[in-house]
């Protein structure tokens, strides 16, 4: 999804997106964890209970955060506003996906929504941010079409292969 | 020497295992953590199962060398190590020995039942054993320890989440 490929920055920014996407694992992965494929089922069930311990730390940071000062409050509430055309994808389910989903392996993401929203509303609302507006929406991480800031990601991921191709430590 | 594995029985296996410990918390073993599965021999074959506490601890590749090597000095050469992921590890298959150890090591133990709501409640400073503590960070020197610390000694210490 392309919101994990958009980098850390300010502080609220890297922990509004890290809150957006730990409440959406939290989801996923307990789906997944039903999964037919026994291996996806086995590390979704690990992935679970590892989320729900991100979840709480950014939960407190977005609380922490958006009740604090005015300069906390506003940075996190512009994160908030910058990331919100991102969301769409998380529930987007492309037509290859929704094969594994009839077939049991993969989760249908777009049953997700309603519970991620009563989520992440709840911790907004008692962290006094507003919830942006829908407007615009980007999406295509699936399909292949990606940010600009995957190649730099790569660049760093690959680095020593490319360099050093066999490389092992 | 060499050791015919088919000679071997677990608990000897077992026993000699014990002496592995965690690489990145070594006051506790393999089996005080409750990685250390199960051991099965066939014909002169040793397959070590273990299931690692966290996806992507990166000390999951030391734990198999160490593993191997262990066997290897006792003499036997044909040792796999293979990782069983589910069920998923859980800090409720700590031993009793090993949540001791941890205590005196300066690292508040994982309270049981993990899952549950009462965690933080639980939380005791391994210096004084006051319950009266705040916690300072979720995230401590690992990614499996908060921080927090004592309002009573004023200690600060490592808490190991329930997982």
């Amino acid at each position: 999804m392309l919101i994990n490929e958009l980098p850390n920055g300010d502080f609220a920014f890297s922990l509004a997106r890290q809150f957006l996407v730990d409440v959406y694992d939290m989801g996923f992965f307990t789906e997944l964890a039903q999964s037919k494929d026994p291996m996806l089922a086995a590390i979704a069930a690990k992935a679970v209970k590892e989320s729900r311990y991100h979840l709480r730390r950014s939960e407190d940071w977005i609380k922490r955060l958006g009740d604090g000062t005015r300069e906390s409050h506003d940075r996190v509430q512009k994160a908030f506003k910058d990331l919100w055309g991102y969301l769409p994808e998380m529930f987007d389910v492309s037509d290859d996906e929704q094969q594994l989903v009839d077939a049991g392996v993969a989760v249908d993401r777009s049953a997700l929504e309603e519970n991620w929203t009563a989520s992440v509303h709840a911790v907004m609302r008692e962290a006094t941010l507003e919830i942006p507006d829908d407007g615009w929406s980007i999406s295509g991480g699936r399909d292949g079409m990606h940010t600009e800031h995957l190649g730099f990601l790569l660049a760093e991921m690959q680095v020593l292969q490319r360099n050093y191709p066999g490389q092992q430590w | 020497m060499v050791v015919e594995a088919d000679k071997a029985d677990t608990a000897q296996l077992f026993k000699l295992l014990s002496s592995v410990c965690d690489p990145e918390i070594p006051v506790l073993t393999l089996q005080d953590l409750g990685v250390l599965r199960d051991i099965s021999i066939s014909g002169d074959e040793i397959e070590v199962t273990i299931t690692p506490t966290y996806s992507g601890c990166p000390a999951v590749e030391v734990m198999q060398e160490d593993i191997k090597t262990a066997l290897a000095d006792a003499g036997y050469q044909h040792v796999t190590v293979q990782q069983s992921l589910s069920p998923a590890w859980t800090t409720d298959w700590m031993s009793d020995a090993g949540r001791e150890k941890l205590r005196a090591y300066g690292i508040a133990p994982p309270a049981r039942q993990a899952g549950q709501q009462t965690e933080r409640t639980n939380i005791k400073c391994p210096q004084c054993t006051s319950g009266d503590v705040k916690r300072i960070s979720e995230f401590g020197s690992t990614a499996c320890k908060a921080l927090y610390q004592c309002q009573d000694c004023r200690e600060p210490f490592d808490y190991f989440k329930c997982i």
